[in-house]
């Protein structure tokens, strides 16, 4: 059975139907977190935060705090929030923008204070038309309640958030797309180094990239301390954390969990949470962070729910999207439709990533609808190394970004773990489960 | 890469320690270490992107060795890197199979076969077998994404040298990727046709077939082309070009890069204005700019007709003679568009032979000859690297479009500060840190209030400008370079003349390029083809004459009979051509030309010359820049050399010049007044020499990667020249002392009063505009377009008429009707009319409403 009895960090309002609104906010503590902070010097707030611990919400899973530490040294121009969240089965942002939006602007603010940034962007997904709605409402309000604009809460602190809208492209949630993106241009990442964001970001400035969930568990940490969420959890994996649960599961949906405490098991079986498999069937595979994570088979489904214990078997929590195949699932289509995501999201830059995923696609388009080769399962590997060497974990990569080196993950999953689906495949002309 | 705090760091290349410049790109660092890395989005005249992902190479780093774009990083001390690892090889490998997964491979029937940067790597790197079996990406092929350049998408491997050359170099991003994956596609702007005046460059730097131009489009295989090099004389600023035939046709020309001058890049009017030398066979009319003279010409019973060499010159002997027997009787305008050797042979003959000293290589539309030798003179480099560039001209990207490439860089970089006198509209405006706007006949004004730190009254200056512009300028200008021409053809030249006076006086260290755009006529005035100027730059202070607009002036009054006319493309030059056909109408012409001229209706005889690419010589550029043009085809017909002209028409006049060759006119030049002629077309595989200073930068190597179809430099077509060599003495300033700003005579003008409820006319200049160079090629004489009266939007407004109404435009000698057209860079009160644009019935409006006398022109408007 999970462990659910820590608090409520990010999700404290999702049982109202008016979670969004800034008079159930300010009824539910809202903005208390600021008022403290403001009452605090920017270098306590940020102490806060590296005392909790905090690892980005994004994927990569850097520490917050010392994502700032980092960039204290020198002053950092503007706060860019990335909710440009995009990928298939990942819909925890989705959750916080449209369920608690005062809850980010809050962090946002409360984050801007630490680093001593008068500009803030909030990059939200196009797609997300309620959640684009709702921030900018509670942008508006938060100006109208003095929570923004000149002197916030009569304090000497000024602060400006824009609210900008992607225009319907994954990549855009790379970092350095977003920022070339914000800048009016096409989103194509740019080269690292040398433009790490940190030192040459937005209009060339300084500039502090953060997820939406890590900004809304910043409220919380500065009014109960950071020493209250790192005793959450464990090891490096502090605090609560969101997870999109999806796949074959009875219940899927988002949940805040401790970290570390809970397994796999635990999230996915719990009748609290995921509620076991339809149909009681077997657990074939998960992806435990997103499609560009690695595979588990069912042997880790008791792995903590934490960044390095995922880590150390190969994989990672990434953007908190776990999806869980059963015995009936087609690792082949699956591997095909990921691949398929990544082809169509491609930003075209860069020739590995480009030619690499359509090719890729269309190979494994063939194995499940017939016309598969055997060659083909050793020629999906071979251009899966050229596209990220030696097909190692973390990646190597050939490309500018790391949409590139994301694109072999299912495909070397599937293939290590289920080579004979592929070849039954082949024999059978196609897709066997259809 | 001119970091002058440059010095070396030790870097390890494949094993072996070498040392490199600080600061340098990984990819060329390599490359001057003996390594090459491949690549393909990379161009050394452009900023590195890393996108292709060819140029891969192993770097060792704090996490080890990791792939990283040879081209993107820059080297620092101690680094590793291995290019020839099996990683390296299998990323690379990879990235070609990844690039020819999607190409067509129609190799065959592709223009840039046999000259294909994929197609030779595929060679080097290549498996030979595709492991690709799917359906290959199909596109609509080609598209016209401009009306020169056409686009194949299916072959484009989306390097984005071309999205890069347009935004970054050209200035102006009409082309850019759409789409995303692998259909990425290059794509011009939905509303905008690719037409930028730079189209062709994004050709020559393709690093596959799928941009290719119009006009050289299925012309011809590479392996049969030849190639000369030679110097572009589409204007003044000279650039380097190789040009290639097949089958003694003339088929490409390519931009080469030549450091001081233009990297590489050329404007579509020096590329692809080929045509005009011997693609218009079916013309025949010696008015026609297409048609080209091939046989002597002289009038009998009122038409022309075809002559030998000898009676022609007899005939145009007889002309001369007679009106040279007259004082002031004959004299000579045009020679622009000749070689130095030409020039000086005919400057020689005026002399000499006829004994006159009016003469004029410019058509009244350009700045004083005397004042132009007596500024000091600045280079292209000095100006694209000056801290601040003042402009006094109409719109380089149209008038000198090169220069505008390189002053551009410079001023978007940050580097230099631009001031603009702004007479016009002009494509550097938004980059320029001041602008002084300037009506007609204000320049004047503007710039004395610019050095006597007043206030002008009348022009709409802003004061806090005027400030800015002085703490740029400095106190004595120094590291300033003034870039002077002559914006307005309706306004008196004295105005802009004054201006540049008085500021070369107010800044003595200042330097000043001057803008003077026609093909080499900087090198006609160091001839001597202006009064009072002599060969070698010289000037003989001794002696006066008359300039081209005081000969034509001459001649309708009778005091001038006769006139030497060297080339064409007076009538559509001359702010004021009904005056100038008043003036041939009485006069006796003899025509030197290879090509047609609507002036030819008034010559007695016509002497048909070779023209550019069909002889050899020396040109002279506007910072003074010698260098070879080269020959690669025969003339046509009976055609001769103007060297070889001017001597036998002197010879018919009892004197010998003793320039029995090109080559023997070039070493006249150099031995008698020491200016470099000779020893530039003995060695033209240099960057040539700057008059007066005698540098000489050492050729970059050619780059097929960078400039696909180039080929070396070795074939210069220079082997027919044997004879002596001469050791170029820079130390000699010539035989002749050089003018200076105290012997520039400026006419002493008053400008008139605004009149409000008037227009003022600003005559400019358009890249694509009559001349013979247009007119005669297929590709670019569509895109000329019919003459429009410019205006402000706030003028448009008060006067009710929207862009496309046709107005009547009523000047001091008469009217003409001419479409409206918006144009919110001129200022309010201003009227433009391109000079050199004809109206859609073939009328020059520009010659209805100019007056030859007026020092600015005032035009009113009636609308319907």
């Amino acid at each position: 059975m999970a462990t659910l009895d820590a608090p409520r960090i990010v999700t404290s309002r999702a049982a109202y139907a008016d979670s969004h609104t800034l008079a159930r906010y300010l009824d539910t503590g809202g903005y208390q977190g600021l008022r403290q902070a403001l009452t605090m010097f920017p270098e306590q707030v940020a102490a806060e935060v590296d005392a909790a611990s905090l690892l980005g919400r994004g994927g990569a899973g850097f520490p917050a705090g010392r994502k700032w530490s980092m960039l204290r040294k020198s002053p950092v121009s503007y706060l860019v929030v990335n909710g440009d969240e995009s990928e298939p089965a990942t819909f925890k942002d989705h959750f916080l923008v449209e369920r608690d939006p005062h809850q980010l602007v809050e962090g946002v603010i409360i984050a801007a204070y630490a680093l001593q940034v008068t500009q803030a962007f909030i990059f939200l997904r196009g797609e997300f038309a309620l959640g684009l709605e709702r921030v900018q409402q509670a942008v508006n309000e938060a100006y109208e309640h003095g929570a923004l604009g000149r002197g916030i809460f009569g304090s000497s602190f000024s602060l400006d958030i824009v609210v900008h809208p992607g225009a319907g492209a994954y990549i855009c949630g790379e970092e350095t797309a977003l920022i070339e993106a914000l800048e009016g241009k096409r989103g194509f990442p740019r080269i690292k180094p040398p433009y790490f964001p940190a030192v040459t970001g937005l209009y060339g400035e300084p500039t502090v990239v953060n997820n939406v969930e890590t900004m809304s568990n910043l409220p919380w940490i500065v009014q109960h301390g950071g020493a209250a969420f790192a005793a959450l959890g464990a090891g490096r994996s502090t605090g609560t954390r969101l997870f999109a649960l999806a796949g074959r599961v009875r219940n899927p949906g988002v949940f805040e969990i401790e970290m570390v405490k809970n397994t796999f098991r635990d999230l996915i079986f719990d009748p609290r949470l995921g509620g076991g498999i339809i149909d009681d069937r077997r657990v074939k595979a998960i992806i435990p962070g997103g499609v560009s994570a690695p595979w588990f088979g069912p042997e880790l489904l008791d792995l903590p729910l934490g960044q390095d214990e995922v880590a150390e078997r190969g994989s990672m929590l990434g953007s908190g999207s776990i999806v869980v195949m059963d015995e009936t699932s087609c690792v082949v289509r699956a591997a095909w439709r990921i691949t398929k995501f990544f082809s169509r999201e491609s930003c075209g830059q860069c020739t590995p990533c480009r030619e690499g995923s359509g090719w890729l696609e269309r190979i494994l388009y063939r194995l499940e609808h017939g016309g598969g080769r055997l060659e083909d399962v050793d020629l999906l590997l071979d251009l899966s190394d050229n596209i990220a060497p030696g097909l190692t974990w973390p990646p190597q990569q050939t490309t500018i970004c790391v949409l590139g080196p994301s694109i072999p993950s299912s495909i070397h999953a599937a293939i290590s773990m289920f080579r004979d689906d592929f070849y039954e495949h082949v024999e059978h002309g196609g897709c066997p489960h259809d | 890469m001119t970091d002058q705090t440059r010095t070396t760091v030790s870097i390890t290349v494949n094993g072996r320690v070498v040392e490199s410049p600080a600061g340098e790109l990984l990819i060329e660092a390599a490359e001057l270490a003996g390594v090459y890395i491949p690549r393909f989005c990379y161009h050394p005249r452009m900023e590195p992107v890393g996108v292709c992902r060819m140029c891969l190479v192993e770097v060792d780093g704090p996490r080890g060795a990791t792939l990283q774009p040879a081209c993107f990083i820059r080297v620092s001390e101690g680094m590793s890197v291995n290019t020839e690892s099996n990683k390296v090889k299998k990323a690379q490998d990879g990235v070609l199979e990844f690039l020819l997964a999607n190409h067509p491979l129609d190799c065959p029937v592709c223009d840039k076969g046999g000259e294909c940067p994929l197609q030779d790597q595929t060679l080097v790197h290549g498996s030979g077998e595709t492991r690709f079996v799917e359906e290959k990406r199909h596109f609509v092929k080609p598209i016209e994404i401009g009306p020169l350049v056409l686009l194949d998408r299916e072959r484009c491997i989306q390097c984005s040298r071309c999205t890069r050359f347009a935004a970054e170099v050209a200035g102006d991003a009409q082309i850019d990727f759409a789409g995303r994956g692998d259909l990425i596609e290059v794509a011009p702007s939905p509303n905008q046709p690719f037409d930028s005046v730079f189209s062709g460059n994004t050709v020559q730097i393709c690093p596959v077939g799928a941009l290719t131009a119009k006009p050289y489009r299925f012309a011809a295989r590479p392996w049969d082309l030849e190639q000369v090099e030679s110097t572009c004389t589409a204007c003044a600023v000279g650039c380097r070009i190789a040009v290639q035939s097949a089958g003694n046709r003339l088929t490409r020309v390519l931009g080469v890069d030549s450091e001081p001058v233009n990297h590489g890049w050329l404007c579509d009017k020096g590329r692809f204005t080929l045509d005009s030398v011997d693609a218009n066979a079916d013309a025949t009319d010696p008015l026609d700019p297409r048609t080209r003279i091939t046989e002597p010409l002289v009038r009998r019973d009122g038409e022309l007709v075809a002559a030998t060499w000898g009676e022609a010159l007899a005939a145009a002997g007889t002309v001369l003679r007679d009106a040279a027997a007259t004082p002031g009787g004959v004299g000579a305008i045009g020679g622009a568009a000749l070689t130095n050797e030409g020039a000086y042979a005919w400057s020689r003959f005026v002399r000499d032979v006829l004994a006159s000293e009016h003469v004029d290589a410019q058509y009244g539309d350009g700045l004083d000859a005397t004042l132009v030798q007596a500024l000091p003179r600045a280079t292209i480099d000095e100006a694209a690297s000056a801290a601040t560039v003042v402009t006094i001209t109409g719109d380089l990207r149209e008038e000198l479009p090169i220069l505008f490439v390189r002053l551009r860089a410079a001023v978007a970089s940050g580097r230099t500060n631009l001031i603009e006198f702004a007479a016009g509209p002009s494509a550097l405006r938004d980059l320029a840190r001041v602008v002084l706007p300037v009506r007609p006949g204000e320049t004047a004004v503007v710039a004395e209030a610019l050095a006597s730190a007043t206030t002008p009254h009348g022009p709409r200056v802003d004061e806090f400008d005027l400030a800015t512009a002085r703490d740029l300028l400095g106190e004595r200008g120094r590291g300033v370079v003034f870039i002077v021409g002559r914006a307005n053809a309706a306004e008196h030249p004295a105005i802009v003349e004054t201006a540049i006076l008085r500021l070369a006086r107010r800044y003595p260290d200042a330097t000043f390029l001057p803008a003077l755009r026609r093909g080499n006529v900087a090198g006609a005035l160091d001839m001597g083809l202006a009064p009072r100027l002599r060969p070698g730059r010289g000037f003989d202070p001794r002696v006066s004459g008359r300039d081209a607009l005081a000969q034509l002036d001459a001649l309708a009054s009778g005091e001038q009979r006769a006139l030497l006319l060297l080339g064409g493309g007076l009538l559509n030059n001359v702010a004021d051509a009904d005056h100038a056909i008043a003036a041939l109408e009485r006069a006796s012409v003899v025509a030197v030309t290879g090509h047609g001229d609507p002036a030819l209706a008034y010559a007695e005889v016509v002497l048909p010359a070779s023209v550019q690419h069909e002889r050899s010589g020396t040109v002279t550029n506007l910072e003074g820049r010698v260098s070879a043009v080269t020959a690669k085809l025969a003339a046509p017909g009976s055609a001769w050399s103007d060297v070889a002209i001017a001597s036998e028409l002197a010879e018919e006049l009892g004197r010998d010049l003793g320039l029995s060759s090109v080559e023997a006119a070039a070493k006249t030049i150099e031995e008698t007044t020491g200016y470099p002629a000779l020893s530039v077309l003995t060695s033209a595989a240099t960057e040539g020499v700057v008059v007066g200073r005698g540098e000489r930068v050492a050729r970059r190597p050619i780059d097929p990667m960078a400039t696909p179809g180039l080929r070396s430099a070795d074939s210069v077509g220079l082997a027919a020249f044997g004879g002596d060599t001469v050791t170029l003495d820079v130390a000699r300033t010539g035989s002749a002392v050089a003018a200076t700003l105290d012997d520039v005579l400026v006419e002493a003008v008053t400008v008139p009063p605004f009149d409000a409820y008037a227009l003022s006319l600003y005559a400019g200049r358009r890249l694509y505009d009559g001349g013979v160079a247009v007119c005669g090629s297929s590709a670019l004489a569509a895109l000329v377009t019919a003459t429009t009266l410019a205006l402000n939007h706030v003028d448009l407004d008060r006067l009710g008429v929207s862009p496309g109404d046709v107005v009547t435009v009523r000047g001091p000698r008469g009217a003409v009707d001419l479409p409206v057209a918006l144009d919110d860079q001129l200022a309010r009160g201003v009227a433009g009319v391109a000079v050199g644009t004809l109206t859609r019935d073939g009328a020059n409006a520009l010659a209805t409403l100019m007056d030859r006398n007026a020092v600015t022109v005032q035009v009113r408007l009636e609308t319907r």
